[in-house]
């Protein structure tokens, strides 16, 4: 039982990485469009504009 | 999104296949007027528009654009602009970013954009012109974001290229506003993602703590989970938290009470009585149900703001679709200037296809002008020097000179804007309503709190502080704050599923009882196009009539051929055209006159016993309809009634309407005798069928009638948008201008006047959900504060408590029945009908 003395941290370690990649994807505009990409995804040939670099600064 | 959406042409749909047979345009799939098929050639085109873009996309290996089976199914109509103005300093300095590595970027908004198939297109613009890095488009909100090197290619090209294609772009004037949107929106997805995370793992603290309660846990153990909970709930206070401390902070500043009041001193008692308990090891932790808490307010208030802004953007694509620039003749020269910089006495150089940028009194030429985005008449009337123009509308066909008259923001549509915008501001939306609901419930939450503390205190009860705490706790106005919101976004949702796309709550709250409808006639009860209503005459002449009209494209030649699409025609010779008469001409070797009956009469000879008869018994023709005759060998052989016709369920549904007890309005810019007999015809009395109604008598007539009681507007054209907006509800229809839906509170997808009772009934539902809702939760909130005041409820009670009361109201929303559950994303589909908005012809 004295395991979770060790397994708790290192669970909310992961719960806080998820959160960071959640954070860091919120605030690099991947949440802002919801619909267009969800179409997008089935137009399956290349040649497609590819996502900007960073799109903090629109 | 269902993926059959996209499914490639060998599945293709019974309409495609129907399209198919019947010769469709290559491009759009609509049927090819028998005047422009080609025969023998391989691909058939209804207009010039589509072929050029066929041409283009074939040029550039783009065909596996026609193997989506969603694509638009609209004429391409481009404007055939030259865009220059999209070159010009003044543009950039306003609309264009730099980037670095010398590229610019701007963002454009598109007309026409309707499926899935455009944002393919849309993207593909880099492969048309090079130079262009970028093209991404929000479907949504018809936004097009392009990158391009400004050195390779210009701005004006790449807005010529999306013309061709059908999508006329304009500058998008809502550009800080919306980084501004972006930004705040972002932060709040993150405080709702970073205390969600930290609420679900607190709950898994929390179950191991009542777990061990129940069945005895190690002294060790416990104080473990304490101390985990407590280690979790200070992130949560410190970041997605924190914005109720300060909301609390400016409602203690500015002296008015908010909500945030209570739940920051909820929060705080909490935090400090837990942070005591946990370091001195006993008593409650309340940190499972704070953490929940702080989420399911912030959710709340997200879908609340989310509601209120796209109520907000009303007027903006309005904005974005009046001309930007305009071309002044100054010395002879001819020089072009940004609208703003516009003054009364210049005059103006205004080409065919162009649109007029200030009002003004023509000085040189003559033309057509398309003034349906004010008068919502969609054909085109024309204008002699001498002849007031306004800005906002379109010079069909020849170059005029205008001397300028009134420019900017005292012009006729500057005007109407300004009104579109203030009747959106002066709206009172429900969320009023329940921040002062909140703002008393936060009063009476305090008093009574306090009360309990103090009285409890000072007789030495046992626990005062705990009762006080407890009270707080699970009277926080969670289920309240949520019931309103969640209630309406299930039922907005579930109404988009059913083609009626709804921009806030508040406008769920005035549908739900009775009141006023005002019907706009055109395009709303009536279909909105020419078609063949009556037909009195033998069938053999019909082949004849439509081998006349089938080269013409004036608006009842179209309605002839919509009539009969599948008729053969048989060959003309010496055909003609009387300008204002109509068509003559020789088949079979016998002379054939189609058109106005003057035109008709100058060379009778006699008419047939049944055209006699017919005519004696058939006034209606001529009063309400557009008489067209048909001679042949100078007898009067048959007659045809054009007019718009009245859609299949106007009746049903307006008596259906009515007998919820609605008071219906007819209320249109058609003559008035026109929508007096359309009136009569579907029960409405003649004192509710106006006619010869001004967009500003509209707005008039809508503001008289809010001093008796809600007022429901539902209407097409742009001449409507300050009658809409200044409704207690403004209702778009399908088919009518893009823009006049932009400054609508419900978008109807769907074309029937059916969906109004659907829409109603939904609505009325959807309010017995939040009433119920708010009941709980008033109820709950009693009973608990009554229990914590007599002390039977402990601060832990109170946490466990505090949740069920808010999965109450998330599983009376969710399961109350509001609109019909529908596929969600299924507007989208119907959205590709042919929709002939007028903002569309405009650019024709």
């Amino acid at each position: 039982m004295s395991v979770v003395f060790l397994v708790l941290p290192l669970a909310l370690l992961v719960v806080g990485g998820a959160v960071l990649a959640f954070v860091w994807s919120a605030r690099s505009g991947q949440f802002d469009d919801l619909d267009t990409p969800a179409v997008r995804m089935l137009h399956d040939e290349g040649a497609s504009s590819r996502p900007p670099e960073s799109r903090d600064n629109r | 999104m269902p993926t059959d959406t996209l499914r490639l042409a060998g599945a293709s749909t019974p309409a495609q296949t129907r399209a198919v047979e019947a010769a469709g345009c290559a491009h759009c799939s609509l049927p090819v007027p028998a005047g422009l098929v080609q025969a023998g050639a391989e691909h058939q085109f209804c207009c010039t528009g589509c072929h050029t873009a066929f041409a283009i996309l074939h040029e550039h290996g783009l065909d596996s654009y026609y193997g989506f089976s969603q694509r638009r199914e609209t004429p391409v109509q481009a404007s055939g602009r030259s865009y220059e103005e999209f070159d010009h300093p003044t543009f950039a300095s306003l609309y264009v970013h730099a980037l670095p590595g010398g590229l610019s970027r701007t963002e454009l908004y598109l007309e026409g954009v309707h499926c899935a198939s455009c944002i393919w297109l849309v993207e593909r613009v880099p492969l048309l012109q090079t130079g262009v890095l970028r093209a991404e488009l929000d479907v949504r909100r018809s936004l097009a974001v392009v990158e391009w090197d400004p050195g390779t290619v210009t701005l004006s090209a790449i807005a010529r290229s999306l013309d061709v294609l059908g999508y006329p772009p304009h500058p998008f004037r809502g550009v800080a506003r919306a980084d501004m949107r972006r930004r705040e929106d972002r932060a709040m997805l993150v405080r709702i993602g970073v205390a969600g995370a930290i609420a679900i793992n607190m709950m898994l603290a929390a179950l191991a703590l009542y777990a061990g309660e129940l069945n005895g846990m190690d002294a060790g153990f416990t104080h473990f989970f304490r101390w985990v909970s407590f280690a979790l709930m200070v992130p949560a206070f410190a970041w997605p938290g924190r914005v109720f401390f300060t909301g609390a902070w400016a409602s203690v500043r500015t002296k008015s009470l908010h909500m945030d009041l209570p739940i920051a001193i909820a929060l705080a008692a909490g935090l400090v009585r837990g942070a005591i308990n946990t370091i001195t090891g006993t008593g409650p932790i309340y940190f499972d149900g704070l953490a929940l808490l702080i989420f399911a307010l912030l959710v709340g208030r997200f879908l609340q703001q989310r509601g209120q802004r796209l109520a907000a953007d009303s007027a903006e694509l309005l904005h974005a679709i009046a001309p930007s620039t305009a071309r002044i003749v100054e010395q002879g020269a001819i020089r072009e200037i940004p609208a703003e910089a516009l003054l009364p006495g210049m005059t103006l150089d205004v080409r065919a296809g162009e649109t007029f940028a200030a009002d003004g009194v023509v000085v040189l030429g003559q033309s057509t002008v398309n003034a349906a985005l004010l008068t919502g008449e969609s054909r085109p009337a024309s204008v002699h020097a001498g002849e007031p123009v306004y800005a906002g509308t379109l010079n069909v066909e020849a170059p005029l000179q205008v001397r300028v008259e009134q420019a900017g923001e005292s012009s006729r549509i500057a005007r109407l804007l300004y009104q579109v915008e203030e009747s959106a501001r002066r709206r009172a939306p429900i969320v009023q309503t329940a921040n002062r609901l909140a703002g008393i419930f936060t009063a009476v939450v305090l008093v009574l709190a306090a009360a309990t503390f103090g009285i409890k205190a000072s007789f030495n009860a046992p626990h005062a502080l705990d009762d006080a705490i407890a009270l707080l706790i699970v009277t926080c106005p969670c289920a309240l704050a949520l019931a309103t919101p969640l209630a309406i976004t299930v039922a907005v949702s579930r109404a988009a599923g059913n083609g009626m796309l709804i921009k806030g709550g508040d406008v769920l709250e005035v549908l739900a009882s009775p009141g006023t409808l005002v019907f706009d006639k055109t395009g709303t009860i009536t279909e909105g196009r020419t078609a063949l209503v009556r037909w009195v005459g033998p069938a053999w002449v019909q082949p004849m009539v439509l081998a006349l009209e089938a080269g013409s494209s004036h608006p009842l030649a179209e309605g002839f051929r919509q009539a009969w699409p599948t008729l053969g025609t048989p060959d003309v010779t010496d055909a003609r055209h009387v300008v204002g008469g109509g068509l003559e001409g020789t088949i079979d070797g016998r002379l054939v006159r189609v058109g106005s009956p003057r035109f008709v009469a100058a060379a009778l000879v006699s008419t047939s016993d049944t055209m006699a008869t017919a005519l004696r018994a058939e006034d209606n023709i001529g009063r309400t309809l557009t008489p067209v005759h048909v001679s042949v060998d100078g007898e009067l052989v048959a007659m045809a009634g054009m007019g718009d016709r009245v859609r299949d369920d106007a009746r049903g549904a307006l008596e259906a309407l009515r007998a919820r007890g609605w008071h219906t309005v007819l209320l249109s810019g058609d003559a008035i005798d026109v929508v007096r007999a359309v009136g009569a015809s579907l029960g409405f009395a003649d004192h509710e069928a106006i006619g010869d109604a001004s967009p500003e008598q509209k707005l008039a007539f809508i503001e008289r009638a809010k001093q008796r009681g809600r007022v429901i507007m539902v209407g097409d054209g742009v001449n409507d948008a300050a009658a809409i907006a200044a409704a207690d509800v403004g209702i778009g229809v399908q088919g009518g201008a893009e823009a006049c839906l932009a400054t609508a509170d419900v978008y109807l997808t769907r074309s029937d006047v059916s969906a109004l009772v659907e829409l109603t009934d939904g609505s009325r539902r959807t309010l017995r959900v939040i009433r119920r809702n708010i009941a709980l939760s008033i109820a709950y909130n009693v009973v608990g504060a009554s229990m914590a005041m007599f002390g039977l409820l402990t601060p832990l009670l109170a946490a466990i408590l505090m949740p069920t009361s808010s999965i109450t109201v998330v599983l009376g929303s969710w399961y109350g029945f509001t609109f019909p559950r529908k596929d969600r994303m299924s507007w989208r589909g119907s959205l590709t009908g042919p929709a002939a908005p007028q903002i569309m012809e405009r650019a024709a």
